[in-house]
């Protein structure tokens, strides 16, 4: 994967959705069922963000790691107390 | 046990790299040994159901994923009590075993204590085998 140059602002792609089943969805009707998608014993939800390892800058794609055991903690901020 | 770990909030890189360098790693010798990852806009919090729209943070959402890519355990709670990493150890050893041998793990189950296996034979028989006392 060709990384861009480091700067201010570094896109990724955030949730990476899989292919609507139906080719005639239309992303109005999607918008209106629930936007969670995180389930036990569903396929965990793919995603892209960019993110700070081993002294560097990397975007880290969740599907990469796919065969492995993963474990992902979302926390409320870096610098909070608990 | 072989597990990737990330963490994941709405910071920005550059203040994970400021948070590992100026107090993590005043906690952990060389830092926390996982990837700071970066959910800017809670986009990625929001289908995981852990994004707070009014705090505009992705609160404490913990999420189990099998070599399948099966969400197999999840725990979210708000902010201001921490995690049981002991409980998290113990979820994924007693997922592994059960993906390693077709066992299941009942209540309290740690590594070494008993485990059952499903089938009409134990179906109504569990309280033969199993004492409650067993869950803790």
């Amino acid at each position: 994967m060709s990384e861009k140059p480091e700067g201010c602002v570094k896109p990724t792609q955030g949730p990476i959705q899989s292919a609507p089943e139906t080719s005639d969805a239309s992303p109005v009707v999607a918008k209106e069922v629930s936007m969670i998608q995180a389930r036990v014993g569903k396929p965990a939800p793919d995603f892209e963000l960019s993110a700070f390892f081993n002294g560097g800058f990397k975007n880290i794609r969740l599907g990469d790691y796919k065969g492995k055991w993963i474990v992902i903690c979302f926390y409320p901020g870096d610098f909070t107390f608990v | 046990m072989g597990v990737e770990v990330f963490a994941i909030s709405t910071d920005s890189r550059f203040s994970h790299k400021i948070w590992q360098e100026e107090e993590l790693s005043k906690m952990v010798e060389g830092g926390v040994p996982f990837p700071l990852l970066s959910d800017a806009g809670g986009r990625v919090g929001s289908i995981y159901g852990v994004y707070d729209e009014e705090a505009g943070v992705d609160i404490r959402g913990r999420f189990l994923i099998d070599p399948d890519f099966n969400i197999r355990s999840m725990e979210v709670m708000t902010p201001e009590v921490g995690r049981n990493v002991a409980e998290l150890i113990r979820q994924v050893k007693a997922f592994q075993h059960v993906r390693a041998t077709g066992e299941v793990t009942p209540a309290g189950w740690q590594p070494g204590k008993a485990t059952l296996k499903p089938g009409p034979e134990l179906a109504g028989k569990v309280w033969k085998v199993w004492k409650p006392e067993q869950a803790f």
